[in-house]
């Protein structure tokens, strides 16, 4: 198994009665809301943890793109990878990913994402997101109809960059180069391990399968919801006639580890629903505009994670809500070890995206919880696929002789005290 | 009164539409906006009295195919013009309602000489940034006939034809339907419904009108002003008790309006 640890760096000052009084924490969320002076601390606290949890042992440190949005700051996810590079030597940079439909020509991603392979000695996971319609259609104008064409045609120039050592013509639809001719390239050989994170699109399976990359579902909602898509994930792999490979398959999960259950509630409860309460707070016509899901898959019935279904869902949320319908896995080492078992073999993956910093959590808070599951739970969890055991298609390659800029790191040394008022 | 019947028409690039037919007269060719023409149609009977009216379905409404054929403005004006030849018709007349104004006009522009007489019905197309057009887009079901319709209750019956939306098979035919007709709107009017139409206004040679409703809360009646403002020649009329959907709301304003003009 590999872990990779994740912040989605939510916005911690949103208030009490957001959700009554803002229709959506996405796309159109006042920036007022906004602190630049308190978002300077709110940046280095994230970014500490996630240096941290490479002290840690994590396999990973995780980062993704989101724009107008309460709780992802990270409208320039290669920013953040930037730092990281620069303070961590060990672990995988994963970077889910760029919503390259979006960018203006692609090619910037192929350089950008060349360029944090070769600065991180090729510790690059480049993930190639569709984007969310919050992001890809409301925030960055794309035409719902058009942006899965769009996104392919973005992929193909980025993969031929990667691959050609010519310049050559890109005579694409929606973009059109005389010249490719990426510079630079990446240390990984054809390139960095390509993860697409997707919601509920079937023909996102196909996708993955048709270049064998990782599929990696993003979900909010636990394994008990996601098991459903899954398994349908894992009927077209066999369908395919693809090895089942669990490193295929990423999926991501809140987790809160404590001494015991009770401390875990007393802890976590209250920054789990506030992240549950308003940073999931989108108003329903944004996560779904027509066209963005194709008709296939609207009529598989696959729903977005953020549809009025999910809204009501949300309404009077509780712990125990959370934690029964296992949204969110917390408790004890031991429980948190039988459930994620639970989760790792019934989703059939390899690779574990852990969200510990939840909500408005203050630093310490994740700390602990992060350096509980390090030390308590990840060594039971590290060999659930033995007969997988040396399947490394879906992960870093390193160089050897790689540069250790980080030898100063404050951020690995204490926690912060709570969120500066 | 004409009953219009149906008929699918196969373009020459491949698409396959429903068009509506009936009466007789001088052609007139009826383009629907991007909630699509609903079940009941009755200004269409009433223009039918007096022309021999065409009322084509785009690909992505109803019966019609071919949506991944039509992917930018260009193309869905050639694809109008490519019906007007699969029907037949010479030197039509162009009434466009909505989307259908938007694409009518450029159709107008593109070969100015290939119809008769030209009528917007407020018409999509153009941008002003004192009067943004609110995001369709972005909008829940109620929100849609609130801005759509001068009685919002009346309209949204108009708009699900009277299906009952709490049998959850229903909503769901509805919702699939409403989606794929948005999808293929949204090509030319996402994220704004401007494709610089404004800057081939001029060569526009037919005789235009254009129509408004009155207390249209889609696109605001300033837009006629504009329209007017960017087509030599064009009159402008307004119609009271009518929102965005004045054909619906006011069948008979609608078509005493249109008869007048084309005469």
């Amino acid at each position: 198994m590999k872990f990779t640890w994740f912040n989605l760096m939510p916005w911690p000052y949103l208030p009490d009665d957001f959700r009554e009084t803002h229709r959506s924490v996405w796309v159109d969320i006042p920036s007022t809301l906004y602190d630049p002076r308190k978002g300077h601390h709110v940046y280095h606290t994230y970014l500490d943890q996630l240096e941290y949890a490479e002290t840690l042992g994590f396999d990973g440190i995780g980062c993704n793109e989101h724009h107008q949005n309460g709780y992802g700051l990270m409208p320039s996810p290669n920013l953040i990878a930037a730092t990281l590079a620069r303070r961590t030597s060990r672990a995988a940079i994963c970077v889910i990913g760029n919503s390259i439909a979006g960018y203006n020509p692609p090619i910037r991603v192929a350089e950008e994402f060349a360029m944090l392979d070769v600065m991180s000695g090729g510790r690059l996971v480049a993930g190639f997101p569709v984007g969310t319609s919050m992001d890809t259609n409301f925030c960055y104008g794309q035409i719902p109809a058009l942006t899965r064409d769009k996104y392919r045609e973005a992929h193909d120039m980025i993969m031929k960059a990667w691959a050609s050592d010519e310049p050559f013509a890109f005579d694409g639809k929606y973009n059109q180069l005389r010249w490719v001719n990426c510079w630079p390239k990446p240390i990984q050989k054809p390139h960095p391990p390509i993860y697409i994170p997707g919601g509920g699109s079937i023909e996102t399976w196909d996708f993955c399968l048709d270049h064998d990359y990782n599929y990696s579902y993003l979900s909010f909602f636990g394994y008990l919801r996601g098991k459903a898509l899954l398994d349908g994930y894992w009927e077209r792999v066999a369908r395919r006639g693809k090895d089942d490979s669990p490193y295929r398959a990423a999926f991501a999960q809140i987790i809160c580890v404590a001494d015991t259950d009770a401390e875990a509630e007393r802890l976590y409860a209250e920054h789990c629903l506030y992240f549950f309460n308003r940073c999931l707070h989108v108003f329903p016509p944004f996560a779904d505009p027509p066209g963005y899901r194709t008709m296939a898959t609207v009529k598989y019935g696959a729903l977005s994670q953020l549809t009025r279904a999910r809204q009501k869902i949300l309404e009077n949320l509780t712990w125990k809500q959370l934690v029964d319908e296992r949204f969110v896995i917390a408790g004890s080492p031991e429980t948190v070890r039988q459930q994620l078992e639970e989760c790792i073999k019934g989703l059939r993956i390899g690779h574990l995206f852990c969200l510990f910093h939840n909500g408005d959590m203050p630093d310490w808070k994740t700390r602990h919880s992060s350096k509980l599951f390090a030390e308590k739970v990840m060594p039971h969890l590290r060999d659930l696929w033995p007969e997988w055991k040396h399947d490394e298609r879906w992960w870093v390659h390193p160089m050897d002789e790689r540069i250790r800029p980080e030898e100063q790191r404050p951020g690995a040394e204490k926690p912060r005290a709570e969120w500066p008022r | 009164m004409a009953a219009l019947k149906s008929q699918t028409i196969e373009t020459k690039k491949g698409t396959r539409c429903r068009v509506l037919e009936g009466g007789s007269g001088a052609p007139v060719v009826f383009f629907h906006g991007a909630g699509g023409l609903l079940a009941d149609n009755p200004f269409l009977d009433g223009l039918a009295r007096r022309y021999h009216v065409f009322a084509p379905e785009w690909p992505g409404y109803g019966e019609s195919a071919g949506d991944e054929l039509l992917e930018d403005m260009l193309d869905f004006a050639l694809h109008g013009w490519d019906l007007v030849d699969a029907l037949g018709l010479r030197q039509p007349h162009l009434v466009g309602h909505s989307m259908g104004g938007m694409i009518a006009a450029e159709m107008a522009c593109l070969a100015p000489r290939d119809l008769a007489r030209l009528v917007l019905v407020g018409a999509a197309g153009l941008w002003l940034e004192e009067h943004p057009i609110p995001d369709i887009f972005a909008m829940l079901p109620q929100e849609i006939a609130e801005v759509l319709f001068v009685d919002p209750a009346r309209g949204a019956a108009l708009l699900t034809g009277g299906a009952d939306l709490s049998d959850i098979e229903a909503l769901k035919d509805f919702y699939v339907v409403t989606q794929r007709r948005l999808a293929m709107a949204g090509k030319i009017l996402f994220p704004i419904p401007n494709r610089r139409l404004s800057r081939r206004l001029y060569r526009l040679t037919a005789e235009t009108l254009v129509l408004w409703g009155a207390s249209d809360r889609l696109i605001a009646p300033a837009y006629a002003a504009q329209w007017k403002a960017l087509i030599p020649g064009a009159r402008v009329q307004t119609i009271d008790g009518a929102g965005h959907m004045l054909p619906w709301e006011q069948p008979e304003a609608f078509v005493e309006a249109v008869t007048r003009f084309l005469a």
